[in-house]
């Protein structure tokens, strides 16, 4: 064993001198080097951030031209082929590269601050997991800019999307699109699992974990076991397209429902992957604005999990039309409908916490009354269609596409916009503007009711999903025409929030440590957090540290300075065992982000890629684990 | 915001083996989403077989030997594989580099005999569903040899340099054998898939 | 929220394919569930939306510090969330009883009177009557059914999966290449229902629409004695002109119209085209000059559907919509 060198500890330093020493430890180096090599959570988190929202903004732009397309019988805006891409590229984009993403990579920025570590768990999978992500992202869009986008909607059904009825390269690029997305999502999970599990601060007991901690872990474990089936699904999709395999087709002896109960055994998992995180955050803004921790934690945490079991028992409810037995389908609907309980749970206890609270009415609130509000709206339609009765009329209708978006937009887009407003202060320093935000809420709320509630009526008076136009004859046509118009008030109230947003991060109010007087660690460090987090580590033992001690916090000390030091603690109790250090930044995880995608964007087109593909990425990946003199790597 | 301290931690260790290491969870949640993945394509496979009147289809039975060769290599090899790991917590360098060698060896074998299971299917990924699905099958396992093969290798040559030599290489070694009984785990059922269901 | 939402529910969902003016068995039992559960969960958000309110307006004491909780009040909450959550799991399990009996009644009496079977292919639907009729009878996009007797139609994709659908009869049922379904449907009274395809399968899903007639039984046979007839042969000089030209251009590789050399089957059976009422999965009212407009240039009314443009001059093309439009 090496001796021991002699190191710099933080208990010996006085704070703007330990200050300046971790500041120069977890720094990340400037220019385009720095930008390609940061493993920093918080500069990664950021970017994933910022991508996602230029996401949304492209898939709203293609909702739009849907709407333009489909507010008159027979309109010529878009020719049918177009259009089928397009819907095709908004569900893909915004399920894959926009709501996922984004939620995710708000845990990567915020888990470790509320455990009270100083970097994600393997940082540098982190950093791949952004460029592959990206790498994903400009596959689907360069493909839709050359007219190769996928058109067989964002569940790409075989046979349609199979060798012989999807022509041309745009299936392949819709299911490598999901390997990206899907390899960028897996490693965000396990770097989130080992973050909560391995590096909470000393004290913070599994009973201590902040809600949004908890929801983050939850989602984490149901990707860890969903994603596998979608991965498997593409490929064996690709393999038929490409290598003659007969997965899918029924002459073989392969099978066309195989595809959807692969599909939606990870299709149905991912829209609560959506929304776990989502009610992590109404949890987290629901306490601090209601002014009391929230009623139930236990029960809170409870229908987590719940949640994140029963998701895995549901999917045939995507299938209730295909013609399983009944039997079957009867075991669906009640397993379907029982998910409303842990669902109810949640709504229940928050409407608790407000009720016993004293609520301080910011944007960040507004946003979750709307969530409120219209969540349990799209959940009751969601119970309705967990009937297979009921869903034998409205499956494929615009009934099931008003319930997705109640839940997506109502139910997680609504809390990540809060959520914005709430921890913007927090990641910029700058406050967002109150005014724009009540504008900004008030325009979102307003026109998604309206552009979104007449869908129910549509689906019931029997209109369709996915069809270019209608015929004059169809008695569709003026409440189309009014959804459309709808659409736009929706808009500008995304587009208030983007200004709003931009305008803030250069000249917002600029932000105190702990602005909106709340409870959980984020906010015990200043805004935005210096590159290490936290200048000591902190010690908790409470649920609620910030609001427990508002005067002082508990920290330990004894850490180095000169390396990148981190607590590696008990997974129950969180007694601190090892000081672990944490990776330096690298670039290799941007080549072998390169190489990776070289490769599997080169096995749309043959499947030797992989073969020579591969050696680029085991060279990357020996690069990036091989050691470093670096003080990280001693002992 | 005031700080108070309230314990210190300078005398925890700097590195911890096992359940006290980041990567040996991190290798943990890899092997379960793995896992998932081997559970997901083995579910297929019966699903396929449910659905088919005979099984196989249109093909003979598969050969056993390479297969079953394949698998006593894979079951011998978790004998080393287990002492090795033992020498790595006690941070025994001399043994370490041998047993690095021999796993080394004992991987590339199965690899070698791993060819001649391909041809021994008796059938090819385009000729039915059967056989897309025991190709995938064993395209998955032979992907996760390669895979753990070249960690071996990489690490074995770096138990030779100076950075052998420290606590969080011998951690290294231990998360790679812990791989490598994942690995050998899971050929079992895949084995019991490919040769002896269509025998049952 | 709730009243004008009512109120558009009902203008907006009369007539065509709406799933609330049903006039078929399995719609009807359908419907009346699915007022159930609209009404049921309308009552249930009402309820959350009067709690958030209270929650939100109510005169309250200042809080003391943020942490502290008061237990008594913790204890009543607690009894709160246990009562709404023992409510949801009543309130679910009826529904969940409540849709088992509805598809338990949605499988009509067990007998048949009659087997149709329909294949969706890209983008129309042909329909052949397998019995009880001996001689079989073919045709696409219109099925005609007697009311009040069980329809057994036995639905197969012939290329990409499509979805039989016609809201006003019964709910919808996949088209699965590989995998045969069968859905039963019973018209309680007369009339012309339009169906749409639901799933999507690909240029054309707009477009792919047929109409279920339900007749009385006696006007019923006389449909099925008139279909089962091979086309007339035609009087008129300017109709047997369109049927030579018919016949000796590639209309006939695709089409059938029994009685004449036309045999092809990648198209709709035209035998009777001129006594259905739309063409082209109910893009278009069968006209002379509708199918004059389709045979001209059916890819600028339907892009991208199987049927190419088959060139002809305005003779020709005049003769042989005529020739069309008098199979009746
Ligand atoms: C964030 C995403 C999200 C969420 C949270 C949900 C939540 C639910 N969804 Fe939804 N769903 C989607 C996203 C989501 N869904 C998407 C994207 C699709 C379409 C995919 C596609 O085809 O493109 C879909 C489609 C879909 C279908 C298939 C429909 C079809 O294609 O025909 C079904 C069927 O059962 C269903 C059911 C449910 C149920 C039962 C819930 C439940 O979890 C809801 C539970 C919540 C509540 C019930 C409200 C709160 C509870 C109370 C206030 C208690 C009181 C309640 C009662 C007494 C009932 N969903
Ligand atoms: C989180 C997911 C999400 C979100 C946010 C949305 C948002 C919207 N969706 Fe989406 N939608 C889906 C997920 C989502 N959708 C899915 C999964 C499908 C199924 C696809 C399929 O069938 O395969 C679908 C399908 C779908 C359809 C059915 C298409 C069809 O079946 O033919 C329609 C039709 O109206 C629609 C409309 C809209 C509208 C109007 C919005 C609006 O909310 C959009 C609001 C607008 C914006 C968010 C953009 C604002 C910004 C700008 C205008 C630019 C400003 C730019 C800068 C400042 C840089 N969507
Ligand atoms: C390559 C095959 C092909 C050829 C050649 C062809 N058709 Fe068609 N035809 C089709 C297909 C396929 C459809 C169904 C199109 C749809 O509705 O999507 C169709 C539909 C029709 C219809 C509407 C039938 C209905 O009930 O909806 C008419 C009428 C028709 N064709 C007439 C003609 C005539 C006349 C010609 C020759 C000038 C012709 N077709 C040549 C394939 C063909
Ligand atoms: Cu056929 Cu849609
Ligand atoms: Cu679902």
């Amino acid at each position: 064993m090496n001796e021991a060198k002699p190191d710099t500890r933080d208990s010996e330093l006085a704070p703007p001198a330990l200050a300046a020493a971790l500041a120069e430890t977890w720094r990340t180096p400037a220019g385009l080097w720095g930008v390609l090599a940061a493993v920093d959570h918080k500069i990664i988190a950021r970017r994933y951030i910022i991508t996602a929202f230029v996401f949304l903004a492209l898939g709203g732009v293609l909702a739009l031209l849907m709407r333009l397309q489909l507010a008159q019988p027979e309109a010529r805006v878009l020719s049918p082929d177009r259009y089928n891409q397009i819907f095709t590229m908004h569900g893909t984009n915004m399920m894959f590269l926009f709501a996922v993403p984004v939620l995710e990579a708000i845990g990567v920025y915020l888990v470790p601050l509320m455990v009270g570590t100083r970097n994600i768990a393997f940082p540098r999978l982190n950093a791949f997991s952004y460029w592959i992500f990206l790498a994903g992202g400009a596959l689907l869009w360069i493909a839709f800019v050359l007219d190769m986008a996928p058109d067989v909607g964002w569940f790409a059904y075989v046979p349609l999307s199979g060798p012989q009825y999807g022509t041309g390269k745009r299936a392949d690029v819709w299911a490598q699109m999901i390997t990206f997305t899907e390899i960028a999502a897996l490693a965000v999970a396990v770097e989130i699992v080992v973050t909560v599990l391995k590096q909470r601060a000393p004290g913070m007991s599994l009973d201590r974990i902040p809600l949004f901690v908890w929801s983050m872990l939850a989602t984490s474990f149901v990707v860890i076991m969903a994603m596998p089936a979608v991965i498997f699904a593409s490929t064996s999709l690709i393999l038929d397209r490409l290598v003659g395999t007969h997965f899918f087709n029924p002459a073989e002896g392969g099978d066309v429902l195989l595809w959807q109960h692969l599909f939606w055994f990870f299709g149905h998992p991912e829209v609560y992957i959506i929304f776990l995180p989502a009610v992590g955050m109404v949890s987290a803004i629901v306490e601090t604005f209601a002014r009391r921790p929230v009623f139930g934690y236990l029960a809170m945490v409870m229908a987590l999990i719940a949640t994140s079991i029963l998701a895995f028992g549901l999917w045939v409810h995507h299938m209730f039309v295909a013609g399983l037995p009944r039997l079957g389908q009867s075991f669906f609907t009640a397993s379907s409908m029982s998910i409303a309980i842990p669902a109810g749970v949640q709504v229940f206890c928050w409407l608790a916490t407000l009720w016993d609270g004293a609520p301080v009415f910011r944007t960040p609130l507004l946003f979750v009354i709307g969530f409120i509000v219209t969540f349990v709206i799209g959940g009751l339609t969601g119970v309705m269609v967990a009937s297979v009765p009921f869903d034998t009329q409205v499956h494929d209708t615009y009934f099931v596409v008003a319930h997705f978006h109640y839940v997506l937009i109502g139910g997680a887009v609504f809390p990540l916009l809060g959520g914005i407003y709430y921890w913007f202060p927090k990641i910029t320093g700058r406050m967002m503007s109150e005014t724009l935000g009540k504008w900004a809420f008030w325009l979102i709320f307003v026109g998604f009711n309206l552009t979104f509630f007449p869908m129910h009526i549509l689906g019931i008076a029997g209109m369709p999903r996915r069809i270019y136009t209608y015929q004059p004859d169809m008695p569709w046509y003026g409440l189309n025409m009014f959804v459309s118009i709808s659409s736009l008030v929706l808009v500008a109230g995304f587009l208030v929030f983007f200004v709003d947003a931009i305008r803030s991060a250069r000249v917002g109010a600029s932000a105190a440590e702990n602005p909106w007087d709340a409870p959980t660690l984020e906010w015990a460090t200043t805004s935005p957090p210096p590159s290490y987090n936290f200048a000591q580590i902190p010690v908790v033992n409470g649920l609620s540290p910030l609001w427990d001690q508002p005067a002082c916090l508990m920290v330990a000390s004894g850490l180095r300075t000169d390396r990148r030091e981190l607590i590696v603690s008990t997974v129950a109790t969180a007694k601190p065992q090892v000081r672990e250090a944490s990776p330096r930044d690298s670039i290799w995880p941007f080549w072998a982000a390169v190489a990776t995608s070289v490769m599997l964007i080169g096995s749309i087109f043959t499947p030797w890629a992989v073969v020579w593909g591969s050696v680029p990425v085991a060279v990357a990946l020996i690069g990036w684990f091989w050691p470093k003199a670096t003080p990280e790597d001693e002992l | 915001m005031k700080t108070r301290v309230v314990a210190d931690f300078s005398d925890l260790p700097i590195h911890g083996f096992r359940s006290a290491s980041v990567t040996w969870w991190g290798t943990l949640a890899f092997m379960l989403i793995e896992a998932a993945g081997f559970a997901l394509v083995i579910a297929v496979y019966l699903y396929l077989m449910n659905l088919a009147a005979i099984w196989p289809i249109d093909a003979p039975k598969p050969n056993l030997l390479p297969g079953t060769l394949v698998t006593v290599i894979l079951l011998v090899s978790a004998i080393p594989n287990y002492l090795i790991s033992r020498w790595a917590e006690r941070e025994d360098l001399r043994k370490v580099r041998v047993g690095m060698v021999l796993m080394s060896v004992l991987g590339t074998v199965p690899l070698a005999v791993r060819a001649f299971e391909f041809p021994a299917l008796n059938v090819n990924w385009d000729t039915n569903a059967y056989g897309s699905i025991v190709w995938a099958l064993l395209g998955l396992h032979t992907a996760h040899l390669i895979t753990d093969l070249v960690d071996t290798l990489v690490l074995a040559a770096l138990m030779f340099t100076r950075k052998g030599n420290t606590s969080r290489r011998f951690g290294d070694v231990q998360d790679n054998a812990m791989y490598w009984n994942f690995v050998v785990v899971t050929w079992l059922p895949i084995y019991g898939c490919i040769y002896w269901i269509p025998r049952l | 929220m709730l009243a004008p939402a009512a109120v558009l529910m009902l203008a907006g969902c009369a007539g065509w394919q709406s799933v609330i003016d049903v006039q078929g068995a399995s719609a009807i039992s359908i419907k009346q569930l699915i007022i159930l559960f609209v009404a049921v969960c309308s009552v249930v958000w009402a309820m959350v939306m009067a709690v958030l309110i209270r929650a939100l307006w109510q005169e309250r004491e200042e809080r003391g510090r943020p942490a502290d909780l008061d237990p008594q009040t913790e204890r009543r909450m607690t009894r709160a969330v246990i009562a709404a959550t023992a409510m949801t799991v009543v309130i679910l399990t009826a529904f969940t009883t409540a849709s088992f009996f509805t598809t338990r009644a949605l499988s009509l009496a067990n007998h048949d009177d009659l087997t149709i079977k329909v294949r969706g292919q890209q983008w129309w639907w042909s329909v052949e009557y397998l019995s009880p009729s001996e001689q079989r009878l073919q045709t696409a996009n219109e099925i005609h059914i007697p009311v009040g007797r069980n329809v057994r139609l036995q639905l197969e994709g012939a290329d990409v999966i499509h979805s039989f659908w016609v809201p006003n009869l019964a709910g919808k049922q996949d088209l699965i290449p590989g995998r045969p379904n069968t859905l039963t449907i019973r018209a309680e009274r007369p009339g012309m229902y339009r169906g749409q395809c639901a799933e999507f399968c690909g240029l054309q899903h707009a477009h792919m629409a047929f109409f279920v007639i339900a007749e009385e039984p006696a006007a019923f046979e006389r449909w099925v004695n008139s279909q089962q007839q091979s086309a007339t042969d035609p009087s008129d000089a300017d109709v047997i002109a369109g049927q030579q030209v018919f016949l000796s251009r590639p209309c006939a590789a695709c089409h059938t119209i029994r009685g004449t050399s036309a045999t092809g089957t990648t198209g709709p059976d035209l035998t009777h085209v001129g006594g259905r009422k739309y063409i082209a999965a109910g893009l278009l009212e069968t006209t002379r000059g509708s199918l004059a407009a389709w045979i001209a240039d059916p890819q600028a009314l339907k892009p991208g559907n199987n049927m190419p443009m088959v060139p002809l001059n305005a003779d020709e093309l005049r003769s042989v919509s005529a020739y069309l439009a008098s199979l009746k």
